[in-house]
């Protein structure tokens, strides 16, 4: 094998100009904001470059950027910048929190905002409120057991194919990129990401129609758009969530609906002596 | 002086749980819906709890800080989660976990919740699958598992390397199904800023609202805290920027006793610091101690050189040497301290000399070998070998090596890791009983929040077996023991001067600390309070360092609350202000932490003085003094806390000196 030294990465600084999407509230208008941002070490991750901006500010009295932010590895789905013009910047599979300065070059302009789409109101700055996915999945998202119901692990057995595109498919983290890299604001992504993870296991057969319906149609109601097959949103994705679970769900939904409309029920809800 | 009942239950250990739940008090379950119960966080302990609770029929209330529970740091979890299955045929079993759990806390905890802890362990893997979380399988279809450190058993289940947001995910469904059917009233983007004692029972809390700046009341007959770890004292560590201890420290000044704070882990292996802008440390989870090999070059004059360029006669597998039983899954305590005296010894790599080698390259060479055999492939070549291993390394750690390229812009399938300890967990929280309850009755803590289960060190992947065995299996049986006395409907009114009182408490600091308009921003101070702590209250302390420690951050809280700038307005959301209202807490915390330290005159764990070792280095515990649990009570503003002791009794296990050699 040949020696390869440390390949140690440049720590040349770099200044850049930030445009940043100011808004004081949901209610208010917003505009962007020049702030220079200079000698940042490449190695800092863009959120840190905020941070260093934002200590500025404050040290001065004046209020700092509102970003979202928490686990800062890619894994919790709260940072959720627009970093010119892309939901989580210029990297494919990754979110804002794990987009270095070395990715952008000394004198860059770089406009941020917020993720953007109706059913995202703004809080402040670049904050917006995605509740709205909590509603999905409170609508469906899950397989009812209660704590201390349940029966061996290795009692059902799983295939490991269908573990393991399951897993592909739970990866997502609920930052919302999918909805606000499409046009009509479509929430599909997301929703079949949950619909076929749980609907891959056996352990998700028992509710799997009412799941993928009740889901669906609360995704219609909270306003998000349809899909129109752009797949803009798995570009987006910092999971790399494949659109091929849209097309999966599409055909869950069909299945279940028909099935709905001609399941023979049980009439009885008598609770028995 | 706080009376700390233990409240285990008597009788041979392996039967203390079984007999407990059958003589603990009942709640019918008519009566259940009367009582309103707050649990705060939604972690994977809080989230279980509040669906658990729910189901039972009691009214739930959640609250956390985030905006979604989907977003508690248990999500950033990767390695996996213990449980005493024995599917591996490997001879574990509820005991040998028991002992393990015992003894990689260096007996500092108490035998009887951590023997509850792992036999409920299998029923958490149950209770997980059946929601749909998506644990790694063989090809079979059965549950795979793999080694962590401090075990010589494979007990650990995961899902690739993202354990814990699988888990959590599975807890979110619970809840989230919970919310729709509207059994939980959920409440995101509320912190908890207080807690409401009347009569001296918990009864309440006050929240403020973080989008606009409101203060909340929330009555409740009994108070869960769930809200995780406190190791952003250190500022740098890799918990999620937001994890803080405000809840717990306002109920320590409400009365709780804060117990062990000075228990911290201290991870071997995460991503080195490389500047002052850091915001965060990043683990590279134990897991990749399954096959990665640690390493420093036995000679000083080669740490700049590059690691293939050194050859294996010159080589320093340090923890294999040391260790040679436990080898590179010596626990965290052990191989942390290992990895800290290389470095000391002059032996560190990379830029600042403070990190160590983490290497794949046998493990490629050996995966690789493997698959080639597998796929029927005579005299593979070296290239096909290594394009082949390095596949089998990615499908293990695949994710794990992007991260670590993301951040050093380095391949660690071509270079071996470099890695450093840094603060990952803290062992010491609130003081409860065997029922998770505090001296504070009607205030329950669960999960990482509180300080019951790990002792002076956690063994990997106990966390997220602690934090789900608590919610899904524990409080929805001891919480009854304390309703049951609590008449149906006494609940006080929000309106009840206790909550005004608090209200204004918290009214009061917010004005404060927006009235200072000093110099410095929050980070600031936190900054400089990490660096207090990381070296004076880190690996290794001494009494000179935790006095100096003591006086020094004296001095920064009183600079904070000169100069501290806090701009904007308190009437809606204000991160600065968010920041500033934790870091308050820290400044006080981190004081406690050194005290805890300081009289802690013994090594044990994740706590070293240095002052107290074996000629080998290894922790030197003084069983006779300190074979205690040390609960701190607050005393008032300006005074110094009061340590009650419990005493630790050993009634299974003999109390010996760790070992790993
Ligand atoms: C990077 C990393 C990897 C890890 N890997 C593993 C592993 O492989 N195996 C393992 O067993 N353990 C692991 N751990 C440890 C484990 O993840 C944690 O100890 C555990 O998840 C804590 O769970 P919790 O429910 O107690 O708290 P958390 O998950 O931290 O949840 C806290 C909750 O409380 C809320 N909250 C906090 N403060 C307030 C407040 N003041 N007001 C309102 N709400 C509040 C938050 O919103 C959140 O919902 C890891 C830890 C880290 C940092
Ligand atoms: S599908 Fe991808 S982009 Fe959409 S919420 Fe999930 S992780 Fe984010
Ligand atoms: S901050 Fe957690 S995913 Fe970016």
């Amino acid at each position: 094998m040949v020696a390869t030294a440390h390949s140690a990465p440049s720590t040349t600084p770099i200044s850049i100009t930030l445009r940043v999407w100011r808004q004081a509230g949901p209610a208010q208008p917003g505009r962007f904001v020049e702030y220079p941002a200079k000698d940042l070490n490449p190695n800092m991750s863009f959120l840190e470059m905020l941070d260093v901006v934002n200590d500025g500010l404050e040290g001065k009295g004046e209020d700092p950027i509102a970003f979202a932010h928490d686990c800062r590895e890619g894994i919790c789905g709260t940072c959720s910048l627009v970093i010119n013009g892309k939901p989580h910047g210029p990297h494919k599979g990754v979110a804002s929190c794990q987009t270095y300065m070395r990715s952008f070059a000394n004198g860059d302009v770089i406009v941020v905002e917020p993720f953007r789409a109706k059913p995202f109101p703004v809080i402040k700055d670049l904050v917006t409120d995605r509740s709205a996915f909590d509603a999905i999945q409170q609508a469906g998202g899950f397989v009812t057991v209660r704590a201390g119901s349940a029966c061996d692990a290795n009692a059902i057995p799983v295939p490991k194919d269908d573990a393991d595109l399951a897993m592909d498919a739970a990866q997502c983290i609920g930052c919302g990129a999918c909805v606000a890299a499409c046009k009509n604001a479509s929430a599909m992504l997301f929703v079949s990401a949950k619909v076929s993870h749980l609907g891959l296991l056996p352990q998700g057969q028992a509710e799997r129609d009412s799941r993928v319906l009740n889901m669906v149609a609360k995704m219609d109601e909270l306003g998000f758009g349809n899909c129109t097959n752009q797949y803009e949103c798995s570009a987006a994705c910092p999971k790399l969530i494949s659109h091929d679970f849209i097309a999966r769900m599409n055909r869950d939904y069909i299945g279940a609906s028909f099935r709905q409309a001609f399941k023979p029920k049980s009439t009885s809800t008598a609770g028995g002596a | 002086m706080a009376t700390l009942d233990s409240k285990i239950p008597s009788g041979p250990l392996a039967d203390k749980w079984r007999k407990h739940k059958t003589e603990i008090k009942l709640v019918n379950p008519a009566n259940k819906r009367k009582y309103h119960v707050v649990v705060v966080g939604a972690g994977l302990a809080g989230a279980s709890a509040a669906a658990s609770l729910a189901d039972l029929g009691y009214q739930v209330t959640c609250v956390v800080f985030h905006d979604s529970p989907r977003r508690a740091h248990s999500i950033a979890a990767q390695g996996g989660i213990n449980a005493a299955k024995n599917y591996q045929n490997d001879g574990d079993s509820v005991y040998r976990l028991f002992y393990d759990t015992i003894k990689g806390g260096d007996y500092r905890a108490r035998e009887a919740n951590v023997h509850r802890l792992a036999e409920v362990s299998v029923n958490i893997i149950d209770q997980c699958a059946a929601l749909g979380v998506p644990f790694a399988r063989e090809y079979g279809g059965l549950l795979a598992n793999r080694s962590f450190g401090g075990a010589q058993v494979s007990r650990t289940f995961y899902a690739r390397g993202q354990t814990g947001q699988q888990l959590l995910l599975g807890a979110y469904s619970s809840l989230s199904r919970c919310v729709g059917q509207n059994t939980v009233k959920l409440v995101t983007e509320h912190e908890m800023s207080d807690l409401v004692v009347v009569d001296g029972h918990a009864k309440g809390i006050i929240t403020r609202d973080l989008k606009t700046g409101t203060l909340h009341r929330f009555a409740a007959d009994a108070v869960i805290v769930a809200t995780g770890g406190y190791g952003n004292v250190f500022n740098l560590s890799t918990y999620a920027r937001g994890s803080n201890v405000t809840a717990s420290w306002r109920a320590y000044k409400r009365g709780a006793c804060f117990a062990n704070p000075c228990y911290t882990q201290i991870h071997p292996t995460c991503i080195p610091v490389s500047g002052d802008y850091q915001s965060k440390l990043t683990l590279m989870s134990e897991s990749l101690r399954n096959d990665g090999r640690i390493w420093v070059p036995k000679k000083k004059e080669d740490v700049k050189k590059a690691p293939a360029s050194i050859p294996e006669a010159d080589r320093d597998y340090f923890l294999e040497r040391i260790y040679p039983s436990f080898g590179n899954l010596a626990p965290r305590d052990v191989s942390s301290r290992a990895a800290k005296r290389m470095c000391d010894e002059g032996r560190g790599v990379g830029e600042t000399g403070l990190g160590v080698y983490l290497d794949f390259a046998d493990a490629i060479q050996r995966y690789g070998k493997q698959a080639a055999a597998r796929a029927n492939l005579h005299d593979p070549t070296a290239e096909k070998i290594l394009e082949l291993g390095e596949a089998a390394v990615a499908e293990r750690y695949g994710n794990l090596f992007d991260i670590y390229k993301e951040i050093t812009d380095e391949s660690a399938y071509k270079q071996p890791m470099r890695i450093y300890p840094a603060v990952h967990y803290t062992m010491g929280g609130l003081w409860v009983d065997y029922n998770l309850m505090s001296n504070v009755p009607g205030l329950f803590v669960l999960g990482e929040a509180n300080f019951s289960d790990h002792g002076a060190n956690r063994l990997g992947a106990s966390a997220l077996m602690q934090g789900l065995a608590d919610g899904f299996f524990v409080i929805p049986y001891t919480i009854g023991d304390y309703l049951a006395g609590q008449k149906p409907g006494s609940r006080p009114s929000p309106e009840h001067a206790a909550f005004a009182a608090a209200e204004k408490n918290v009214a009061d600091l917010i004005t404060k600390l927006m009235s200072i308009k000093g110099k410095e921003p929050v980070a600031y101070y936190h900054k400089k309070l990490g660096k207090i702590m990381w070296d004076h209250c880190g690996m290794a302390r001494t009494k000179e360092g935790l006095t100096k420690g003591i006086a020094l951050i004296q001095e920064l809280r009183a600079e904070f609350w000169r100069n501290v700038n806090v701009p904007g307005s308190a009437e809606n959301m204000n991160q600065a202000l968010e920041k500033a209202c934790r870091v308050a807490d820290y400044l006080e915390l981190g004081e406690l932490m050194c005290r805890d330290a300081l009289t802690r005159e013994e090594s044990c764990g994740g706590h070293f003085r240095e002052e107290y070792q074996h000629p080998d280095g290894e922790c030197l515990r003084d069983d006779e003094k300190f074979a205690h649990v040390a609960a701190w009570e607050f005393q008032g503003e300006g005074k110094e806390p009061l340590r009650n002791t419990e005493p630790l009794n050993y009634e299974t296990v003999k109390m010996s000196v760790r070992s790993y050699k």
